[in-house]
């Protein structure tokens, strides 16, 4: 069975989702991988909804807010990005590891950039392989060759 | 309030790995002020276990329960009872939250989370420092509300050591010497004179380990007559 990454996307309303709207609008061509959750604002993400989505079995999160300076609410993108940065070191304590966990800045009219963010994501969680929470997904395990070997008995 | 840390979270996941049902108990009061045992701190601890666990395959049931304040009797009865259901308690509360709540009948092991670290203040979100030992015996009054026992290392109650340099602290010079702290405050306030006064040695017998206070209302109830 092929890994297909799951990958959890929260956005900003006034930024990434309307660039991520425009990219479909536009019929611009990215992985399927991502789940987008919309937000108000960034700031309104806490460190509970991105650990939640990895104990969901999410392989990655990208947080994606406006661009530093222009937050709607002022300062909601820097606050997401300092939560982002702490949540990464709690992923690191917990041995789930920080590099699932990225955060990226897409202006409302920068369709191209939210493709390429999300290429961007898939690669790297295709890189890092599954979360090690979902063991049965991965290609060549111990879990999936057990289950293969079950199949055919 | 009192100020904690956090203990790194592998000390915590091995003090708890040999248990299958835990739970995490939170303080509702100081810790939960300074983002390090409140609710939602119980809730980010127990979302850690799941996913440290997780990864090894392993399940084990984790409950989060959080009081106002368990350093109180009348408010650490609900965790007495839902421990029945577990194997361990991880305690966020400080030092005192966590034993009073492992010596309440029919506990089960009790494991801090949490480095009970100084009674301080809330500077800004995240940011808190140390403004107060407990040392028994308060001299803010006379030294312009700035505690020579806390603020100055030496904990010097007659002014400053010949050490300070240019009004900086000899033992980190990132800080202002509390002396000339205190100084500087009184002449501001008028009041110069008061630096004067001779403070007596600190009553330190005082400061013996475990105190009690009774509130002077309640002696007749503890027999504390004097």
């Amino acid at each position: 069975m092929e890994f297909t990454p799951k990958i959890l996307a929260l956005l900003c309303t006034y930024c990434t989702y309307t660039a991520a709207d425009m990219a479909g609008s536009a019929r611009m061509q990215y992985p399927a991988n991502v789940r987008i959750v919309k937000y108000l604002c960034t700031g309104r993400i806490d460190v509970l909804h991105i650990l939640k989505g990895f104990e969901a079995g999410a392989d990655g999160i990208m947080v994606s807010g406006c661009e530093a300076g222009t937050c709607h609410f002022l300062e909601g993108n820097l606050r997401a990005r300092e939560r982002v940065e702490f949540v990464q070191h709690l992923l690191d304590e917990c041995g789930l590891g920080s590099e699932r966990l990225v955060m990226y800045e897409v202006a409302a009219s920068d369709a191209p950039k939210w493709v390429e963010a999300v290429n961007e994501m898939v690669e790297r969680i295709n890189r890092l392989g599954p979360s090690p929470l979902n063991p049965n997904w991965k290609p060549g395990s111990m879990a999936s060759e057990e289950q293969e070997l079950a199949v055919r008995i | 309030m009192i100020i904690a840390e956090r203990k790194p979270f592998a000390e915590i996941k091995a003090a708890v790995a040999p248990y299958e049902k835990i739970l995490i108990a939170g303080c509702g009061t100081c810790v939960a002020v300074c983002l390090v045992g409140g609710e939602k701190e119980v809730g980010l601890l127990a979302s850690q276990l799941k996913l440290a666990w997780g990864q090894e395959g392993k399940h084990p049931t984790i409950g989060e329960m959080t009081v106002e304040r368990q350093c109180d009797r009348e408010f650490i009865q609900p965790l007495g009872d839902a421990v029945a259901d577990y194997d361990v308690v991880i305690s966020t509360a400080c030092g005192a939250g966590v034993q009073f709540l492992a010596a309440l009948p029919g506990m089960k092991p009790v494991i801090p989370a949490l480095n009970t670290t100084f009674i301080g203040v809330n500077e800004e979100a995240g940011f808190y420092t140390e403004r107060c030992r407990a040392c028994h015996q308060c001299y803010l009054g006379v030294t312009g509300g700035i505690c020579p026992q806390t603020m100055c290392p030496k904990g010097l109650l007659n002014g400053p050591c010949g050490g300070n340099i240019q009004g900086k602290c000899e033992v980190n010079p990132d800080r202002a010497c509390a002396w000339c702290e205190i100084y500087a405050r009184l002449e501001q306030q008028g009041r110069l004179e008061q630096i004067d006064t001779i403070l007596p040695l600190h009553p330190n017998g005082r400061s013996n380990t475990p105190a009690t206070v009774i509130h002077p209302a309640y002696k007749r109830r503890y027999f504390a007559h004097e």
